[in-house]
C-alpha cells in the first residue's frame, strides 16, 4: 500500500478527481494550503506599496492506493494537472504501514 | 390662500367668541386689528417669482417661509453628505486596513460623528456662521446651542432653505472633514487621542477656517462678502474640508510616526470589496457634497451635478488608464482612488466651471495625486496609511489653484455679482488673476493647518499619549480599543 499526496494548482482540482476515478480510485482528502517551489511567489501592487507574497495558493490531496494501482493514480494525476508551466506541483509517494475502516473494523488493503 | 384663511379666522372668532377657548384666540394672533393688510396679487406673484428664481423675496407673504423644493433638496443633500462619511468613508478606508484594525477606523467615523455634532450644536455652528463678533475670522456667539436656529431661512446664506436645514448639512461636511484625517492614522492611534486631537482640531481650524471662507463676514469669501480680503472662491470645500484635513493628516502622521513592521510587513487592504461599496458611496453622495452648495435645487446646483459626474467618471478612468499603460494592470484600487480624488479636485470648482474644465480636472485629477501616492510617498517614506495626503491635500490643492484659471462666470453669475463687483473678484474672473488669490488662500489654509496640527499634536502626547502599545498594535485595535473583532474566523 502507498500513500499519495499531490500538490497541484486549484483550478486542476476537478480534472483530477475525475481521472483518478477513472483508474478505480475512490475517496480522496482535499485541502487547500500554501507554499511554493521554483515558481516563487508573486508581485501584489496597492497604490505605490510592492509587496511580495511568497506562499501562493495551492490544493494538496490526499489518497491511499493498494500497491497495484499506485502506477496508474500516479499517471492520472500527472497527465490531469499539468499545464507544462512552471508551478503545476508535486506528487509525493511513501508506504503505508496500516489502513483501517472505522466503521467495520476492517484492516490492510480491504480497508484502502 | 393664507390670507383668506386669517380672514375666515377672524370672522370666526368674532361670532363665537363665547364658545370658542382661548387656545383659538392664542393660535390667531395675526387676527387683531393692527394686522397688516394683506398683500397684492403683484407682491404674492412677485413672491412666487423669487422662490423659483432663487433670489430675495424682499417683501410679501412669503418673506421667512422656506421654499418646499429648495428645502426638500437641501434635507437630501445633507443625508447624502452624512452618508459619505456614515458608511461610505468608514467603508473605503476600513477595507484599506488590515483585517484586525477594520472596526478601530469604524469606531473611528462614529465617534467623531457624535462628537462634532456635539460640538456643533453648542457652539460649532455659531462661530462659523453666526456674525456677531463682526470678525473675518470667526463668527459669533448668537446661535450657541442653535438658538434661534429655526425653519425660517437665514437670509445671509440661503434665502428659500430653512436654517435648521443649512445648520445640518453644514454639519455634515464638519463632520467629514476631521474623518479624513483618519486614513493617514489608521492603525496606529489610540481611539481617545484621535477624539482629543479632533475636538480640539475642530475649534482651533476648521471653524475659523470655514468662517473665513464661507461666512458671510470671511476673510476670503471673494463671492458673498463684498468686504472680503482676499477674493478667493471655494465651491464645496478644497481649502475648508481637503487641503485642512489632507496637510493635517500629513503632520500628525510624521509626528505619529510608521505603522509597527512598516516596509517590512505586508500591510496590504483586507478587503478591496469593502473599499469598493465605500467608493460607490463617497461618489454618491458627493452629489449632496458638490450640488448641495448651491444651497438650493437650482441651476447652480444642476452644472455642480454634471461637472461632478464628469471629472468623476474622467479621473477614475485615467488613474486606471495610467496604471495600465506604466504597469500593465488596471487595479481596482487605482480606478476607486481616480474616482474621490476626481472628485476632491472638482469640489471647490463644481459650481463654477464649465463641462470643458471638468473634464480637464478630471484628467489632472486622475493624474497628479496618483504621482503623489505612488512617486512621492516611497521618495519621503513617511507612512500616510491610506493616503489621505496624497489624495485628499494635493487633490484639495490642486482644486483650489486650477479653480482660479477655469472659473467662468456664464456658469455661476454669483462670480459677477454684487458682492464680487464690490470686492473686485468679478474683475478678476473676466480678465484673469484669480489664480493669485486663489494661492493666498491656499497658503492661510496651508500655514493655519500645519502650525495648529504640530501644536495639539504634542499637546495631546503630553496629555493621553497618541499611540497604542506595540503588543497592542500588532494585535490590532480592534481587540484592545474596542474588545471587539470584525470577523469571526
Amino acid at each position: 500500500m502507498k500513500f499519495i499526496t499531490a500538490i497541484i494548482k486549484p483550478f486542476k482540482l476537478d480534472e483530477v478527481k475525475e481521472a483518478l476515478s477513472a483508474v478505480g480510485i475512490e475517496g480522496m482528502t482535499v485541502t487547500e494550503v500554501k507554499g511554493y517551489g521554483r515558481q516563487k511567489g508573486h508581485t501584489e501592487i496597492y497604490r505605490g506599496s510592492e509587496y511580495t507574497v511568497d506562499f501562493l495558493p495551492k490544493v494538496k490531496i490526499e489518497i491511499a492506493v493498494t500497491d497495484d494501482l499506485v502506477g496508474k493514480a500516479v499517471e492520472a494525476i500527472t497527465k490531469s494537472a499539468k499545464t507544462g508551466k512552471i508551478g503545476d506541483g508535486k506528487i509525493f509517494v511513501m508506504p503505508l504501514e496500516e489502513v483501517i475502516r472505522i466503521r467495520t473494523d476492517e484492516r490492510g488493503e480491504a480497508a484502502v | 390662500m393664507k390670507s383668506l384663511l386669517n380672514m375666515f379666522r377672524f370672522r370666526l372668532g368674532l361670532v363665537a367668541v363665547l364658545l370658542v377657548t382661548g387656545t383659538v384666540w392664542a393660535q390667531t394672533p395675526a387676527a387683531t386689528p393692527a394686522a397688516p393688510p394683506p398683500p397684492t396679487a403683484e407682491e404674492r406673484l412677485a413672491a412666487l417669482e423669487a422662490y423659483v428664481n432663487n433670489v430675495d423675496p424682499v417683501k410679501g407673504p412669503l418673506v421667512g417661509v422656506a421654499g418646499p423644493g429648495h428645502n426638500a433638496w437641501m434635507m437630501t443633500s445633507a443625508a447624502l453628505v452624512l452618508f459619505m462619511t456614515l458608511p461610505g468613508l468608514a467603508l473605503f478606508y476600513g477595507g484599506l486596513v488590515r483585517r484586525k484594525n477594520v472596526l478601530s477606523v469604524l469606531a473611528q467615523c462614529l465617534g467623531i460623528t457624535g462628537l462634532v455634532t456635539l460640538m456643533w450644536w453648542a457652539f460649532g455652528y455659531s462661530l462659523v456662521f453666526g456674525k456677531s463678533f463682526n470678525s473675518p475670522f470667526l463668527g459669533g456667539t448668537e446661535y450657541f446651542f442653535l438658538k434661534g436656529v429655526t425653519s425660517a431661512p437665514n437670509t445671509d446664506y440661503a434665502y428659500w432653505i430653512s436654517q435648521n436645514v443649512f445648520s445640518m448639512y453644514q454639519m455634515m461636511f464638519a463632520i467629514i472633514t476631521p474623518a479624513l484625517i483618519v486614513g493617514a492614522v489608521a492603525e496606529r492611534m489610540k481611539f481617545s487621542a484621535i477624539l482629543l486631537f479632533v475636538a480640539i482640531w475642530m475649534v482651533v481650524v476648521y471653524f475659523p477656517l470655514a468662517h473665513m471662507i464661507w461666512g458671510v463676514t470671511g476673510f476670503m469669501n471673494g463671492v458673498w462678502n463684498g468686504d472680503a480680503v482676499i477674493k478667493a472662491i471655494d465651491f464645496a470645500g478644497g481649502t475648508v474640508v481637503h487641503m485642512s484635513s489632507g496637510w493635517s493628516a500629513l503632520i500628525l502622521c510624521i509626528i505619529l510616526g510608521p505603522r509597527l513592521g512598516f516596509g517590512k510587513e505586508k500591510m496590504a487592504p483586507h478587503s478591496l470589496v469593502l473599499c469598493m461599496v465605500g467608493t460607490g458611496m463617497l461618489w454618491v453622495g458627493w452629489y449632496g457634497f458638490n450640488a448641495g452648495s448651491a444651497l438650493a435645487a437650482d441651476g447652480v446646483a444642476a452644472n455642480a451635478f454634471m461637472t461632478t459626474t464628469l471629472a468623476a467618471a474622467v479621473a477614475a478612468f485615467t488613474w486606471g488608464m495610467i496604471e495600465k499603460l506604466s504597469r500593465g494592470h488596471a487595479s481596482i484600487l487605482g480606478f476607486c482612488s481616480g474616482a474621490v480624488a476626481g472628485l476632491v479636485v472638482i469640489t471647490p470648482a463644481a459650481g463654477f466651471v464649465d463641462p470643458t474644465g471638468a473634464i480637464v480636472i478630471g484628467v489632472i485629477a486622475g493624474a497628479v495625486p496618483y504621482l503623489a501616492c505612488t512617486k512621492m510617498k516611497s521618495m519621503f517614506r513617511y507612512d500616510d496609511a491610506l493616503d489621505t495626503f496624497g489624495v485628499h491635500a494635493v487633490g484639495g490643492t490642486l482644486g483650489a489653484l486650477v479653480t482660479g484659471f477655469l472659473a467662468t462666470a456664464s456658469v455661476n453669475s454669483n462670480l459677477t455679482g454684487s458682492y464680487a463687483t464690490k470686492n473686485g473678484l468679478a474683475k478678476l474672473v473676466t480678465d484673469g488673476g484669480l489664480w493669485l488669490e486663489q494661492a493666498k488662500a491656499i497658503g492661510i489654509t496651508l500655514v493655519l493647518s500645519i502650525l495648529a496640527t504640530v501644536v495639539i499634536a504634542y499637546l495631546v502626547k503630553a496629555l493621553v499619549g497618541l499611540r497604542p502599545a506595540p503588543e497592542a498594535e500588532s494585535q490590532g485595535l480592534d481587540i484592545t480599543d474596542h474588545q471587539e473583532e470584525g470577523y469571526i474566523n
